[in-house]
Protein backbone atom coordinates (compact mmCIF):
# COMPACT_ATOMS: atom_id res chain seq x y z
CA UNK A 1 0.00 0.00 0.00
CA UNK A 2 1.49 3.35 -1.06
CA UNK A 3 2.65 5.50 1.83
CA UNK A 4 2.84 9.28 1.73
CA UNK A 5 5.88 10.09 -0.40
CA UNK A 6 7.96 12.12 2.03
CA UNK A 7 10.84 13.31 -0.13
CA UNK A 8 13.97 15.42 -0.30
CA UNK A 9 17.17 16.04 -2.25
CA UNK A 10 20.81 15.98 -1.13
CA UNK A 11 23.21 17.88 -3.35
CA UNK A 12 26.99 17.77 -3.39
CA UNK A 13 28.16 20.97 -5.02
CA UNK A 14 31.33 21.24 -7.05
CA UNK A 15 33.76 23.66 -5.40
CA UNK A 16 36.77 25.52 -6.70
CA UNK A 17 38.98 28.41 -5.70
CA UNK A 18 39.66 30.94 -8.42
CA UNK A 19 43.33 31.42 -9.31
CA UNK A 20 44.18 28.42 -7.11
CA UNK A 21 43.51 25.14 -8.89
CA UNK A 22 45.44 23.18 -6.25
CA UNK A 23 43.48 24.53 -3.28
CA UNK A 24 42.36 21.87 -0.84
CA UNK A 25 38.66 21.29 -1.60
CA UNK A 26 37.93 20.05 1.93
CA UNK A 27 39.28 23.26 3.38
CA UNK A 28 37.47 25.36 0.79
CA UNK A 29 34.19 23.54 1.57
CA UNK A 30 34.71 24.02 5.30
CA UNK A 31 35.48 27.71 4.95
CA UNK A 32 32.42 28.15 2.78
CA UNK A 33 30.04 26.48 5.18
CA UNK A 34 31.53 28.17 8.22
CA UNK A 35 31.14 31.48 6.44
CA UNK A 36 27.43 30.82 6.12
CA UNK A 37 27.04 29.59 9.69
CA UNK A 38 28.98 32.45 11.22
CA UNK A 39 26.66 34.91 9.53
CA UNK A 40 23.65 33.29 11.17
CA UNK A 41 25.44 32.52 14.45
CA UNK A 42 23.03 34.69 16.37
CA UNK A 43 20.20 32.43 15.29
CA UNK A 44 21.63 28.92 15.46
CA UNK A 45 24.17 28.38 18.14
CA UNK A 46 25.81 25.26 16.89
CA UNK A 47 28.95 24.42 18.85
CA UNK A 48 31.46 24.81 16.01
CA UNK A 49 30.15 28.25 15.14
CA UNK A 50 32.46 29.41 17.90
CA UNK A 51 35.39 28.28 15.80
CA UNK A 52 36.73 31.49 14.38
CA UNK A 53 35.76 31.96 10.75
CA UNK A 54 38.64 34.42 10.44
CA UNK A 55 41.10 31.63 11.17
CA UNK A 56 39.41 29.42 8.67
CA UNK A 57 39.68 32.05 6.02
CA UNK A 58 43.36 32.47 6.69
CA UNK A 59 43.88 28.75 6.66
CA UNK A 60 42.42 28.67 3.21
CA UNK A 61 43.88 31.84 1.79
CA UNK A 62 47.42 31.19 2.93
CA UNK A 63 48.14 27.65 1.84
CA UNK A 64 45.29 25.42 2.95
CA UNK A 65 47.47 23.87 5.60
CA UNK A 66 44.99 24.12 8.45
CA UNK A 67 43.85 20.88 9.97
CA UNK A 68 41.31 19.64 7.48
CA UNK A 69 40.38 16.65 9.55
CA UNK A 70 39.41 18.82 12.43
CA UNK A 71 37.42 21.08 10.18
CA UNK A 72 35.48 18.37 8.42
CA UNK A 73 34.77 16.81 11.74
CA UNK A 74 33.28 20.07 12.87
CA UNK A 75 31.44 21.28 9.83
CA UNK A 76 28.13 19.55 10.10
CA UNK A 77 25.19 21.74 10.90
CA UNK A 78 21.44 21.56 11.03
CA UNK A 79 19.66 24.71 9.94
CA UNK A 80 16.45 26.28 11.18
CA UNK A 81 14.79 25.26 7.91
CA UNK A 82 15.37 21.65 8.93
CA UNK A 83 18.12 21.05 6.36
CA UNK A 84 21.59 19.67 6.95
CA UNK A 85 24.59 21.66 5.70
CA UNK A 86 27.97 19.97 5.86
CA UNK A 87 31.18 18.89 4.20
CA UNK A 88 30.87 15.50 2.57
CA UNK A 89 34.10 14.08 1.19
CA UNK A 90 35.50 17.07 -0.65
CA UNK A 91 32.26 18.89 -1.36
CA UNK A 92 29.89 21.27 0.37
CA UNK A 93 26.61 19.40 0.70
CA UNK A 94 23.10 20.59 1.37
CA UNK A 95 20.43 18.03 2.30
CA UNK A 96 16.98 19.51 2.09
CA UNK A 97 14.51 18.92 4.90
CA UNK A 98 11.78 16.32 4.45
CA UNK A 99 8.85 17.58 2.39
CA UNK A 100 5.55 15.99 1.46
CA UNK A 101 5.02 17.62 -1.92
CA UNK A 102 7.35 17.73 -4.92
CA UNK A 103 6.89 21.51 -5.29
CA UNK A 104 7.75 22.07 -1.64
CA UNK A 105 10.89 19.97 -2.15
CA UNK A 106 11.81 22.12 -5.18
CA UNK A 107 11.50 25.19 -2.95
CA UNK A 108 13.88 23.72 -0.39
CA UNK A 109 16.29 22.55 -3.08
CA UNK A 110 16.38 26.09 -4.51
CA UNK A 111 16.89 27.40 -0.97
CA UNK A 112 20.11 25.38 -0.94
CA UNK A 113 21.37 27.43 -3.92
CA UNK A 114 20.60 30.65 -2.03
CA UNK A 115 22.47 29.36 0.99
CA UNK A 116 25.50 28.58 -1.18
CA UNK A 117 25.30 32.04 -2.72
CA UNK A 118 25.19 33.68 0.66
CA UNK A 119 28.11 31.54 1.83
CA UNK A 120 30.16 32.56 -1.21
CA UNK A 121 29.54 36.25 -0.69
CA UNK A 122 30.41 35.96 3.01
CA UNK A 123 33.72 34.32 2.10
CA UNK A 124 34.39 37.12 -0.35
CA UNK A 125 33.97 39.67 2.40
CA UNK A 126 36.46 38.04 4.77
CA UNK A 127 39.13 36.78 2.40
CA UNK A 128 41.30 37.79 -0.52
CA UNK A 129 38.83 38.58 -3.33
CA UNK A 130 41.25 37.21 -5.92
CA UNK A 131 40.79 33.78 -4.35
CA UNK A 132 37.07 33.54 -4.54
CA UNK A 133 35.45 30.22 -3.56
CA UNK A 134 32.99 29.26 -6.26
CA UNK A 135 30.39 26.51 -6.19
CA UNK A 136 28.81 24.73 -9.11
CA UNK A 137 25.57 22.78 -9.00
CA UNK A 138 26.65 20.03 -11.37
CA UNK A 139 27.81 16.42 -11.17
CA UNK A 140 31.11 16.04 -12.93
CA UNK A 141 34.41 17.81 -13.51
CA UNK A 142 34.58 16.52 -17.10
CA UNK A 143 37.65 14.47 -16.15
CA UNK A 144 35.93 11.38 -14.85
CA UNK A 145 35.17 12.56 -11.31
CA UNK A 146 31.51 12.57 -10.40
CA UNK A 147 29.60 13.69 -7.32
CA UNK A 148 26.00 13.18 -6.60
CA UNK A 149 22.58 14.68 -6.34
CA UNK A 150 20.56 12.07 -4.50
CA UNK A 151 16.81 11.91 -4.06
CA UNK A 152 15.08 10.22 -1.15
CA UNK A 153 11.57 8.82 -1.07
CA UNK A 154 9.69 7.22 1.79
CA UNK A 155 8.31 3.82 0.90
CA UNK A 156 6.35 1.01 2.48
CA UNK A 157 8.74 -1.53 4.02
CA UNK A 158 6.31 -4.33 3.20
CA UNK A 159 6.95 -3.99 -0.53
CA UNK A 160 9.73 -6.43 -1.51
CA UNK A 161 12.84 -4.66 -2.73
CA UNK A 162 12.97 -6.87 -5.82
CA UNK A 163 9.59 -5.51 -6.84
CA UNK A 164 10.87 -1.96 -6.56
CA UNK A 165 13.93 -2.84 -8.64
CA UNK A 166 12.05 -4.46 -11.49
CA UNK A 167 9.38 -1.77 -11.57
CA UNK A 168 11.68 1.20 -11.46
CA UNK A 169 14.68 0.30 -13.65
CA UNK A 170 13.01 0.98 -17.02
CA UNK A 171 11.75 4.26 -15.57
CA UNK A 172 15.14 5.32 -14.17
CA UNK A 173 17.00 4.44 -17.38
CA UNK A 174 14.67 6.57 -19.51
CA UNK A 175 13.50 9.44 -17.25
CA UNK A 176 16.68 11.37 -18.11
CA UNK A 177 15.02 12.54 -21.34
CA UNK A 178 12.96 14.75 -19.03
CA UNK A 179 15.28 15.40 -16.11
CA UNK A 180 18.85 15.25 -17.47
CA UNK A 181 21.04 18.30 -16.92
CA UNK A 182 23.00 17.87 -20.17
CA UNK A 183 26.71 17.54 -20.77
CA UNK A 184 29.14 18.52 -23.52
CA UNK A 185 31.15 15.42 -24.47
CA UNK A 186 31.54 12.14 -22.61
CA UNK A 187 33.70 10.80 -19.79
CA UNK A 188 33.00 7.15 -20.48
CA UNK A 189 36.14 5.07 -20.70
CA UNK A 190 34.75 1.67 -21.64
CA UNK A 191 35.17 -0.22 -24.85
CA UNK A 192 32.23 0.99 -26.90
CA UNK A 193 33.37 4.59 -26.66
CA UNK A 194 32.64 6.84 -29.62
CA UNK A 195 32.50 10.62 -30.02
CA UNK A 196 29.61 12.14 -28.10
CA UNK A 197 29.35 15.88 -28.82
CA UNK A 198 26.50 16.41 -26.39
CA UNK A 199 24.59 14.08 -24.09
CA UNK A 200 21.42 14.32 -22.03
CA UNK A 201 22.73 13.31 -18.60
CA UNK A 202 25.66 14.44 -16.46
CA UNK A 203 25.83 11.06 -14.77
CA UNK A 204 25.08 8.29 -17.28
CA UNK A 205 28.80 7.81 -18.09
CA UNK A 206 29.46 6.65 -14.53
CA UNK A 207 27.02 3.77 -13.99
CA UNK A 208 28.22 0.20 -14.13
CA UNK A 209 25.69 -1.97 -12.28
CA UNK A 210 21.94 -2.47 -12.14
CA UNK A 211 21.63 -2.84 -8.37
CA UNK A 212 24.10 -2.37 -5.54
CA UNK A 213 25.23 -0.62 -2.42
CA UNK A 214 28.01 1.53 -3.86
CA UNK A 215 27.77 5.21 -4.64
CA UNK A 216 31.37 6.03 -5.55
CA UNK A 217 32.57 2.98 -7.47
CA UNK A 218 30.61 0.61 -9.65
CA UNK A 219 27.63 2.92 -9.29
CA UNK A 220 24.29 1.11 -9.58
CA UNK A 221 21.08 2.34 -11.23
CA UNK A 222 19.21 1.27 -8.10
CA UNK A 223 21.05 1.91 -4.86
CA UNK A 224 20.42 -0.49 -2.00
CA UNK A 225 21.54 1.70 0.90
CA UNK A 226 19.15 0.84 3.69
CA UNK A 227 19.15 3.64 6.21
CA UNK A 228 15.49 4.39 6.81
CA UNK A 229 16.06 7.35 9.18
CA UNK A 230 12.65 6.38 10.52
CA UNK A 231 10.83 3.33 11.84
CA UNK A 232 12.47 0.62 9.76
CA UNK A 233 9.67 -1.84 10.39
CA UNK A 234 7.18 0.37 8.61
CA UNK A 235 9.26 2.38 6.21
CA UNK A 236 12.03 2.22 3.70
CA UNK A 237 13.89 5.26 2.36
CA UNK A 238 14.67 4.71 -1.29
CA UNK A 239 17.95 6.46 -1.97
CA UNK A 240 18.14 7.39 -5.65
CA UNK A 241 21.58 8.16 -7.05
CA UNK A 242 20.94 8.01 -10.79
CA UNK A 243 19.80 11.63 -11.17
CA UNK A 244 21.54 14.88 -12.09
CA UNK A 245 21.55 18.10 -10.07
CA UNK A 246 19.01 20.33 -11.77
CA UNK A 247 18.80 24.09 -11.92
CA UNK A 248 15.48 24.24 -13.80
CA UNK A 249 12.63 24.25 -11.31
CA UNK A 250 10.47 22.30 -13.73
CA UNK A 251 13.15 19.63 -14.16
CA UNK A 252 13.40 19.14 -10.39
CA UNK A 253 9.62 19.25 -9.95
CA UNK A 254 9.05 16.59 -12.60
CA UNK A 255 11.97 14.49 -11.37
CA UNK A 256 10.44 14.30 -7.90
CA UNK A 257 6.80 14.14 -8.96
CA UNK A 258 7.22 11.53 -11.68
CA UNK A 259 9.41 9.36 -9.46
CA UNK A 260 7.12 9.64 -6.43
CA UNK A 261 4.22 8.64 -8.68
CA UNK A 262 5.97 5.62 -10.16
CA UNK A 263 7.11 4.45 -6.71
CA UNK A 264 3.55 4.75 -5.39
CA UNK A 265 2.34 2.76 -8.37
CA UNK A 266 4.89 0.06 -7.58
CA UNK A 267 3.71 -0.06 -3.97
CA UNK A 268 0.12 -0.46 -5.14
CA UNK A 269 0.94 -3.08 -7.76
CA UNK A 270 -0.01 -0.68 -10.55
CA UNK A 271 3.01 -1.33 -12.76
CA UNK A 272 2.26 -5.03 -12.98
CA UNK A 273 2.04 -6.23 -16.56
CA UNK A 274 3.80 -3.23 -18.11
CA UNK A 275 6.46 -5.56 -19.52
CA UNK A 276 9.14 -2.93 -19.98
CA UNK A 277 12.06 -4.95 -18.63
CA UNK A 278 15.19 -3.85 -20.45
CA UNK A 279 17.65 -6.34 -21.90
CA UNK A 280 20.74 -4.28 -20.92
CA UNK A 281 19.81 -1.46 -18.55
CA UNK A 282 23.35 -0.14 -17.94
CA UNK A 283 24.11 0.08 -21.67
CA UNK A 284 20.68 1.54 -22.30
CA UNK A 285 21.32 4.28 -19.72
CA UNK A 286 24.28 5.49 -21.78
CA UNK A 287 22.67 4.92 -25.16
CA UNK A 288 19.73 7.07 -24.13
CA UNK A 289 21.98 9.78 -22.71
CA UNK A 290 24.19 9.87 -25.78
CA UNK A 291 21.29 10.49 -28.14
CA UNK A 292 19.77 13.97 -27.73
CA UNK A 293 17.71 13.40 -30.88
CA UNK A 294 15.70 10.88 -28.81
CA UNK A 295 15.46 8.55 -31.81
CA UNK A 296 17.60 5.70 -30.41
CA UNK A 297 15.72 2.55 -29.47
CA UNK A 298 16.69 0.38 -26.54
CA UNK A 299 16.25 -3.37 -26.45
CA UNK A 300 13.68 -4.90 -24.14
CA UNK A 301 14.13 -8.39 -22.75
CA UNK A 302 11.20 -9.63 -24.86
CA UNK A 303 13.04 -8.54 -28.02
CA UNK A 304 11.03 -5.38 -28.69
CA UNK A 305 12.85 -2.10 -29.25
CA UNK A 306 11.48 1.14 -27.85
CA UNK A 307 12.51 4.78 -27.67
CA UNK A 308 13.12 6.18 -24.19
CA UNK A 309 10.34 8.70 -24.72
CA UNK A 310 7.93 5.89 -25.63
CA UNK A 311 8.75 4.11 -22.38
CA UNK A 312 8.16 7.34 -20.47
CA UNK A 313 4.80 7.77 -22.21
CA UNK A 314 3.79 4.28 -21.09
CA UNK A 315 4.57 5.24 -17.51
CA UNK A 316 2.55 8.46 -17.84
CA UNK A 317 -0.41 6.61 -19.32
CA UNK A 318 -0.35 4.10 -16.49
CA UNK A 319 0.07 6.92 -13.97
CA UNK A 320 -2.95 8.72 -15.37
CA UNK A 321 -5.06 5.61 -14.83
CA UNK A 322 -3.57 5.27 -11.36
CA UNK A 323 -4.47 8.84 -10.40
CA UNK A 324 -7.97 8.33 -11.75
CA UNK A 325 -8.27 5.32 -9.47
CA UNK A 326 -6.73 6.66 -6.27
CA UNK A 327 -6.54 10.46 -6.58
CA UNK A 328 -3.37 12.48 -6.08
CA UNK A 329 -2.90 12.01 -2.35
CA UNK A 330 0.43 10.26 -2.85
CA UNK A 331 1.85 13.60 -4.08
CA UNK A 332 1.16 15.17 -0.72
CA UNK A 333 -1.21 17.91 -1.77
CA UNK A 334 -4.27 17.00 -3.81
CA UNK A 335 -4.21 20.31 -5.72
CA UNK A 336 -0.62 19.88 -6.90
CA UNK A 337 -1.25 16.54 -8.62
CA UNK A 338 -3.29 17.70 -11.64
CA UNK A 339 -0.85 20.54 -12.32
CA UNK A 340 2.13 18.23 -12.16
CA UNK A 341 0.48 15.67 -14.43
CA UNK A 342 -0.43 18.40 -16.94
CA UNK A 343 3.17 19.57 -17.07
CA UNK A 344 4.41 15.97 -17.29
CA UNK A 345 2.15 15.43 -20.31
CA UNK A 346 3.06 18.75 -21.96
CA UNK A 347 6.76 17.94 -21.63
CA UNK A 348 6.47 14.41 -23.04
CA UNK A 349 4.34 15.67 -25.94
CA UNK A 350 6.89 18.34 -26.84
CA UNK A 351 9.79 15.91 -26.49
CA UNK A 352 7.99 13.70 -29.01
CA UNK A 353 7.34 16.67 -31.31
CA UNK A 354 10.53 18.78 -31.06
CA UNK A 355 12.67 18.90 -27.89
CA UNK A 356 13.98 22.37 -28.81
CA UNK A 357 10.56 23.73 -27.84
CA UNK A 358 11.44 22.93 -24.23
CA UNK A 359 14.48 25.20 -24.11
CA UNK A 360 12.70 27.33 -21.50
CA UNK A 361 11.70 24.29 -19.46
CA UNK A 362 14.31 21.53 -19.20
CA UNK A 363 17.96 21.81 -18.24
CA UNK A 364 19.44 19.58 -20.91
CA UNK A 365 17.50 21.25 -23.70
CA UNK A 366 18.34 24.75 -22.49
CA UNK A 367 22.03 23.88 -22.29
CA UNK A 368 22.03 22.17 -25.66
CA UNK A 369 20.44 25.18 -27.38
CA UNK A 370 22.97 27.49 -25.74
CA UNK A 371 25.95 25.32 -26.69
CA UNK A 372 24.70 24.70 -30.23
CA UNK A 373 23.87 28.38 -30.74
CA UNK A 374 27.33 29.45 -29.61
CA UNK A 375 29.08 26.80 -31.72
CA UNK A 376 27.09 27.86 -34.82
CA UNK A 377 27.78 31.51 -34.34
CA UNK A 378 31.52 31.08 -33.96
CA UNK A 379 31.96 28.02 -36.17
CA UNK A 380 33.41 25.91 -33.34
CA UNK A 381 34.25 22.22 -33.42
CA UNK A 382 32.37 20.06 -30.87
CA UNK A 383 35.50 19.63 -28.75
CA UNK A 384 36.29 23.34 -28.50
CA UNK A 385 37.12 24.29 -24.91
CA UNK A 386 34.68 27.20 -25.07
CA UNK A 387 31.77 24.78 -25.32
CA UNK A 388 33.01 22.81 -22.33
CA UNK A 389 33.35 26.11 -20.47
CA UNK A 390 29.74 27.01 -21.27
CA UNK A 391 28.72 23.60 -19.92
CA UNK A 392 30.50 24.25 -16.60
CA UNK A 393 29.39 27.84 -16.34
CA UNK A 394 25.74 26.89 -16.86
CA UNK A 395 25.97 25.49 -13.31
CA UNK A 396 27.89 28.36 -11.68
CA UNK A 397 25.73 29.36 -8.74
CA UNK A 398 26.84 33.02 -8.64
CA UNK A 399 24.11 35.17 -10.18
CA UNK A 400 26.56 37.30 -12.17
CA UNK A 401 28.26 34.27 -13.70
CA UNK A 402 25.46 31.71 -13.93
CA UNK A 403 24.52 31.09 -17.56
CA UNK A 404 21.39 29.28 -16.42
CA UNK A 405 20.08 32.42 -14.76
CA UNK A 406 20.47 34.41 -18.00
CA UNK A 407 18.09 32.09 -19.80
CA UNK A 408 14.35 32.78 -19.95
CA UNK A 409 13.45 29.68 -17.96
CA UNK A 410 9.94 29.06 -16.66
CA UNK A 411 9.72 29.33 -12.90
CA UNK A 412 7.33 27.83 -10.38
CA UNK A 413 8.32 29.79 -7.28
CA UNK A 414 8.82 33.41 -6.34
CA UNK A 415 12.14 34.60 -4.97
CA UNK A 416 10.40 35.45 -1.68
CA UNK A 417 9.14 31.87 -1.31
CA UNK A 418 12.64 30.48 -1.88
CA UNK A 419 14.31 32.93 0.50
CA UNK A 420 11.75 32.12 3.20
CA UNK A 421 12.71 28.47 2.80
CA UNK A 422 16.31 29.22 3.77
CA UNK A 423 15.20 29.81 7.37
CA UNK A 424 11.66 28.46 7.84
CA UNK A 425 11.03 24.71 7.93
CA UNK A 426 8.37 22.90 5.91
CA UNK A 427 5.25 22.60 8.05
CA UNK A 428 4.02 19.17 6.99
CA UNK A 429 6.78 16.85 8.23
CA UNK A 430 8.96 16.34 11.30
CA UNK A 431 11.32 18.93 9.78
CA UNK A 432 8.92 21.45 11.33
CA UNK A 433 9.72 20.18 14.81
CA UNK A 434 13.47 20.03 14.11
CA UNK A 435 13.69 23.47 12.56
CA UNK A 436 11.43 25.16 15.09
CA UNK A 437 13.40 23.72 18.02
CA UNK A 438 16.58 25.09 16.45
CA UNK A 439 15.16 28.55 15.96
CA UNK A 440 13.32 28.73 19.31
CA UNK A 441 15.76 26.97 21.66
CA UNK A 442 19.16 26.85 19.94
CA UNK A 443 21.04 26.95 23.24
CA UNK A 444 19.25 23.81 24.43
CA UNK A 445 19.70 21.62 21.37
CA UNK A 446 22.86 19.58 21.87
CA UNK A 447 22.59 17.57 18.68
CA UNK A 448 20.17 17.04 15.87
CA UNK A 449 19.70 14.20 13.45
CA UNK A 450 17.10 13.17 10.89
CA UNK A 451 15.25 11.01 13.39
CA UNK A 452 16.00 12.56 16.77
CA UNK A 453 16.84 15.71 18.69
CA UNK A 454 19.00 15.73 21.79
CA UNK A 455 18.34 18.43 24.36
CA UNK A 456 20.73 19.73 26.98
CA UNK A 457 18.45 21.16 29.63
CA UNK A 458 21.26 22.16 31.93
CA UNK A 459 21.08 19.02 34.01
CA UNK A 460 22.18 15.45 33.41
CA UNK A 461 21.32 13.40 31.55
CA UNK A 462 20.76 14.78 28.03
CA UNK A 463 17.20 14.19 26.86
CA UNK A 464 16.63 12.51 23.54
CA UNK A 465 13.39 13.11 21.63
CA UNK A 466 12.95 10.45 18.94
CA UNK A 467 11.22 11.40 15.68
CA UNK A 468 10.81 8.00 14.08
CA UNK A 469 7.80 8.99 11.97
CA UNK A 470 8.59 11.61 9.30
CA UNK A 471 4.91 12.55 9.25
CA UNK A 472 4.76 13.49 12.93
CA UNK A 473 6.07 16.69 14.46
CA UNK A 474 4.22 18.77 11.86
CA UNK A 475 2.85 22.24 12.50
CA UNK A 476 -0.56 20.66 12.87
CA UNK A 477 0.75 18.35 15.59
CA UNK A 478 3.03 20.63 17.56
CA UNK A 479 2.41 24.19 16.36
CA UNK A 480 0.13 24.96 19.27
CA UNK A 481 2.53 23.35 21.72
CA UNK A 482 5.34 25.63 20.52
CA UNK A 483 3.09 28.63 21.16
CA UNK A 484 2.39 27.44 24.68
CA UNK A 485 5.89 26.62 25.93
CA UNK A 486 8.52 29.17 26.93
CA UNK A 487 11.57 26.93 27.18
CA UNK A 488 13.06 23.72 25.88
CA UNK A 489 12.54 22.20 29.34
CA UNK A 490 8.81 22.94 29.13
CA UNK A 491 8.71 21.52 25.63
CA UNK A 492 10.43 18.27 26.59
CA UNK A 493 8.25 18.03 29.70
CA UNK A 494 5.09 18.46 27.62
CA UNK A 495 6.25 15.83 25.15
CA UNK A 496 6.66 13.47 28.11
CA UNK A 497 9.95 12.10 26.91
CA UNK B 1 -1.41 6.88 -30.87
CA UNK B 2 -4.96 5.62 -30.35
CA UNK B 3 -4.26 4.76 -26.75
CA UNK B 4 -2.70 8.15 -26.18
CA UNK B 5 -5.89 9.85 -27.35
CA UNK B 6 -7.86 7.65 -25.04
CA UNK B 7 -5.79 8.78 -22.10
CA UNK B 8 -6.50 12.40 -22.93
CA UNK B 9 -10.22 11.82 -23.18
CA UNK B 10 -10.08 10.25 -19.77
CA UNK B 11 -8.96 13.50 -18.19
CA UNK B 12 -10.71 16.46 -19.76
CA UNK B 13 -9.55 18.86 -17.13
CA UNK B 14 -5.90 18.24 -17.91
CA UNK B 15 -6.57 18.24 -21.62
CA UNK B 16 -7.87 21.81 -21.49
CA UNK B 17 -4.83 22.97 -19.61
CA UNK B 18 -2.50 21.26 -22.02
CA UNK B 19 -4.32 22.68 -25.06
CA UNK B 20 -4.15 26.16 -23.60
CA UNK B 21 -0.39 25.75 -23.29
CA UNK B 22 -0.03 24.32 -26.74
CA UNK B 23 -1.78 27.02 -28.74
CA UNK B 24 1.03 29.59 -28.86
CA UNK B 25 3.80 26.99 -29.19
CA UNK B 26 4.89 28.15 -32.65
CA UNK B 27 5.07 31.79 -31.57
CA UNK B 28 6.78 30.80 -28.41
CA UNK B 29 9.34 28.81 -30.33
CA UNK B 30 10.21 31.93 -32.37
CA UNK B 31 10.34 34.02 -29.24
CA UNK B 32 12.71 31.54 -27.58
CA UNK B 33 15.02 31.67 -30.61
CA UNK B 34 15.08 35.46 -30.50
CA UNK B 35 15.82 35.45 -26.78
CA UNK B 36 18.63 32.97 -27.26
CA UNK B 37 20.12 35.25 -29.94
CA UNK B 38 20.10 38.16 -27.50
CA UNK B 39 21.84 36.05 -24.87
CA UNK B 40 24.45 34.89 -27.38
CA UNK B 41 25.10 38.53 -28.27
CA UNK B 42 26.17 39.23 -24.71
CA UNK B 43 27.48 35.91 -23.48
CA UNK B 44 31.17 36.66 -24.15
CA UNK B 45 31.03 39.38 -21.51
CA UNK B 46 30.35 36.83 -18.76
CA UNK B 47 32.21 33.79 -20.06
CA UNK B 48 35.38 32.93 -18.16
CA UNK B 49 38.31 34.68 -19.86
CA UNK B 50 40.44 31.72 -20.74
CA UNK B 51 38.13 28.83 -21.52
CA UNK B 52 40.87 26.28 -21.93
CA UNK B 53 42.50 27.08 -18.60
CA UNK B 54 39.15 27.30 -16.84
CA UNK B 55 38.11 23.87 -18.06
CA UNK B 56 41.52 22.36 -17.29
CA UNK B 57 41.59 23.79 -13.77
CA UNK B 58 38.12 22.63 -12.88
CA UNK B 59 39.08 19.44 -11.06
CA UNK B 60 36.94 17.83 -8.39
CA UNK B 61 37.42 14.94 -6.05
CA UNK B 62 34.79 12.27 -6.47
CA UNK B 63 32.03 12.43 -3.91
CA UNK B 64 28.91 10.64 -2.66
Amino acid sequence: MAVQKVLGIETEYGVSVSQQPDANPITASSVLINAYLSAIAGRVDWDFVDESPGNDARGFSVDGSSSTELETHLVNAVLTNGARLYVDHAHPEYSSPECISPLEAVRYDKAGEYIMRRAMSNVKRISNPAQEIVVYKNNSDRKGNSYGCHENYLMDRAVPFSKIVSGVIPFFVTRQVVVGAGKVGSEFTGRDVHPVPFQISQRADFFEEEVGLETTLKRPIVNTRDEPHSDGHRYRRLHVIVGDANLSETSTWLKLGMTATVLSMIEDGFVNGMNLTLAHPVHALRDVSWDPTLKERVMLSDGRKMRAIEIQIEYLERATKYAEAVGYGFLGREEEGPKLFAEWERVLDLLMDDPAKLSDTLDWVAKRELVAGYADRHGLAPDDARLAAIDLQYHDVRPAKSLFSRLPMRTLLSEEEVIAATTEPPTETRAYFRGTCLSRFPESVAAANWDSLIFDLGQDPLRRVPMMDPLRGTKKHVGELFERVQSAAELVEALGS
Amino acid sequence: MAEREQVKRGSTEREEEVEAEREPAADRSEKLKAELDDILDEIDEVLEDNAEEFVRNYVQKGGE
